[in-house]
């Protein structure tokens, strides 16, 4: 555990350091504010005091930003040879794995954390429902779970960041929209294994105020298959 | 502490890079390991330092094998890889305490390592600067410090030198020297001079074999053959020396000087020693020898004939 706090407080320093975090809460805050609030169904639209705009707008930023934020992690590390300095270290993969996935998750914290203005407004403007604000906030934190988790995976079978960008939207596109819009085209059980995999099924559930553990575990497996696919990968390497 | 490695095997795709490889490097040893480009030393660094898993064999860091512990063995070595990789973007303390904290060097002692460091790889100007910023140079020294921050019991140190100037050379070869007493070191070169200069003992290895194992001297002995003398004849007229020379008994052969130079190059035959004979020639037809040289057989020599082909 120590070993994965002393990566993720390297990790978090140097993202803070370069101008990434910045831009990235800054442009995240951008693009959820205008859409929450000026343009298209946003909250004055809607007439309802909830935040439900808002987190349809943060399920698609958060789709690009992750891989952005990711993309970097492995491939940069292996590109320059810092990964052998780091596993010639008393760690393990796994370790190293786990401390940047937590660097990402609390930078994505972070972001959120500075919507809570948008909280208080919606509070200030009208009735609002509590429990749904904060299983949103759940969800949106698993969800970006589940997205680092497949860009570290992503990042760990390249040397090449943009080749780890595009292939971690690639696979989350299958989670995102792609699995959904195959349920729909199928009825009966396996219309209901592809609902399953949908990511915006468990997404939409937990936004609308249910924390169902069905809808927790699934989360948690993307994330742990993608961190355990990564540590695979990066085991493979040392072996060949 | 005790290296020993045993029988390893490294196969990239078709190509053996380390072929049944075994020796030990006792504690107190610093051992050079040289070997043309793509002969396994840097394959073997990082099979010892757990980077890389051997296809067969096995490797014993004091006795533990990197099969069941590398956890263990990971904190027991210093480890600078080829090329010293860097976090270009941390500063050079940010990046010391970094490895500190990940070596495991208790917290109260950080501090005072990292000044340790500092001083010994006379790091005082560019500590606050960005690795990015500094000089290849002070790269490397940055290499060195991150390596030896935790006092490691053994040392193991892709191409050290490279990027320094010669002042900074002789300096941390001198630093090998100091930790090389108490610690085993292990350094690869191409520099065959600083291996004669750092290293107790030098392994030569070619397509993952070892081909040489001894000390510089030894090397040297087993590649030299029989002795060769340079000798200097004075007073001497040139085919008379040259014929009573050819008569010793213990000469196998001798080059007749150029006009003017009176420099006689004399090869004894195998096991002899020709240079009192030639003193008592000398002093019997009443000739001075004005110069007398040992040709000695370069290292460069040595590695050339065992890695050539």
């Amino acid at each position: 555990m120590k070993q994965i706090w002393i990566i993720t407080k390297r990790e978090l320093q140097a993202i803070f350091d370069s101008l990434m975090a910045y831009i990235m809460i800054v442009v995240f805050l951008g693009f959820s504010g205008f859409f929450t609030w000026l343009y298209g169904s946003d909250v004055f639209l809607n007439n309802q005091a909830d935040l439900g705009s808002f987190f349809g707008i943060a399920y698609w930023t958060l789709f690009f930003f992750i891989p952005a934020l990711t993309m970097r992690q492995i491939a940069e590390e292996h590109k320059t040879g810092t990964l052998e300095m780091l596993l010639t270290k008393p760690i393990s993969e796994w370790q190293v794995l786990w401390g940047k996935f937590l660097a990402i998750l609390l930078l994505i914290g972070i972001a959120l954390l500075m919507t809570t203005p948008y909280y208080i407004t919606i509070w200030s403007l009208g009735h609002i429902d509590h429990g749904e604000v904060w299983s949103g906030y759940i969800g949106l934190l698993l969800f970006s779970g589940a997205y680092i988790s497949i860009g570290i995976f992503a990042s760990s079978i390249t040397n090449n960041q943009i080749v780890a960008f595009l292939l971690s939207l690639f696979i989350g596109i299958f989670f995102h929209i792609l699995f959904g819009m195959i349920a729909s085209a199928f009825s009966g059980t396996l219309g209901e294994v592809f609902q399953y995999l949908s990511l915006s099924t468990h997404y939409d559930s937990i936004t609308r105020g249910v924390v169902d553990s069905k809808d927790i575990i699934y989360f948690l497996t993307i994330i742990f298959l993608g961190i355990i696919s990564a540590e695979a990968v990066l085991v493979k390497r040392s072996i060949n | 502490m005790e290296i020993v490695v045993d029988k390893i095997t490294k196969i990239y795709g078709r190509q053996k890079a380390v072929d049944n490889l075994s020796f030990r490097v006792r504690p107190g040893e610093i051992l050079g390991f040289l070997g043309p480009n793509g002969a396994g030393k840097t394959t073997t660094m990082k099979a010892i330092t757990c980077y890389l898993s051997p296809n067969s064999g096995d490797i014993k860091v004091g006795g533990i094998s990197v099969w069941d512990n590398p956890y263990e063995i990971k904190k027991l070595i210093g480890y600078l890889p080829e090329n010293n990789p860097l976090y270009q973007d941390m500063s050079v303390i940010d990046y010391l305490k970094f490895v500190a904290e990940i070596q495991g060097v208790p917290k109260t002692e950080v501090e005072g390592r990292i000044s340790e460091m500092v001083r010994v790889c006379d790091l005082h100007g560019e500590k606050h600067k960005k690795i990015r910023e500094l000089s290849k140079g002070y790269k490397q020294r940055v290499g060195l410090a991150q390596a030896l921050i935790n006092d490691p019991e053994v040392l193991i140190l892709d191409e050290p030198t490279t990027g320094l100037d010669p002042n900074q050379i002789v300096e941390i070869r001198e630093l090998i020297k100091t930790i090389g007493r108490e610690k085993t070191v292990i350094l690869s070169s191409h520099i065959l001079a600083e291996v004669e200069a750092t290293c107790d003992r030098i392994l030569i290895i070619n397509k993952g074999k070892i081909v040489a194992d001894g000390t510089a001297g030894e090397l040297r002995k087993q590649a030299r053959g029989n002795e060769i003398l340079k000798v200097r004849i004075s007073g001497a007229e040139r085919n008379k020396a040259f014929e009573e020379i050819k008569a010793l008994p213990t000469v196998d052969w001798v080059d007749l000087p150029e006009d003017g130079t009176d420099l006689y190059e004399i090869h004894s035959k195998a096991d002899n020693n020709s240079a009192k004979a030639i003193f008592d020639m000398c002093v019997n037809n009443g000739w001075f020898i004005s110069e007398l040289t040992p040709i000695e057989t370069k290292l460069e020599d040595v590695f050339r004939e065992v890695t050539k082909n």
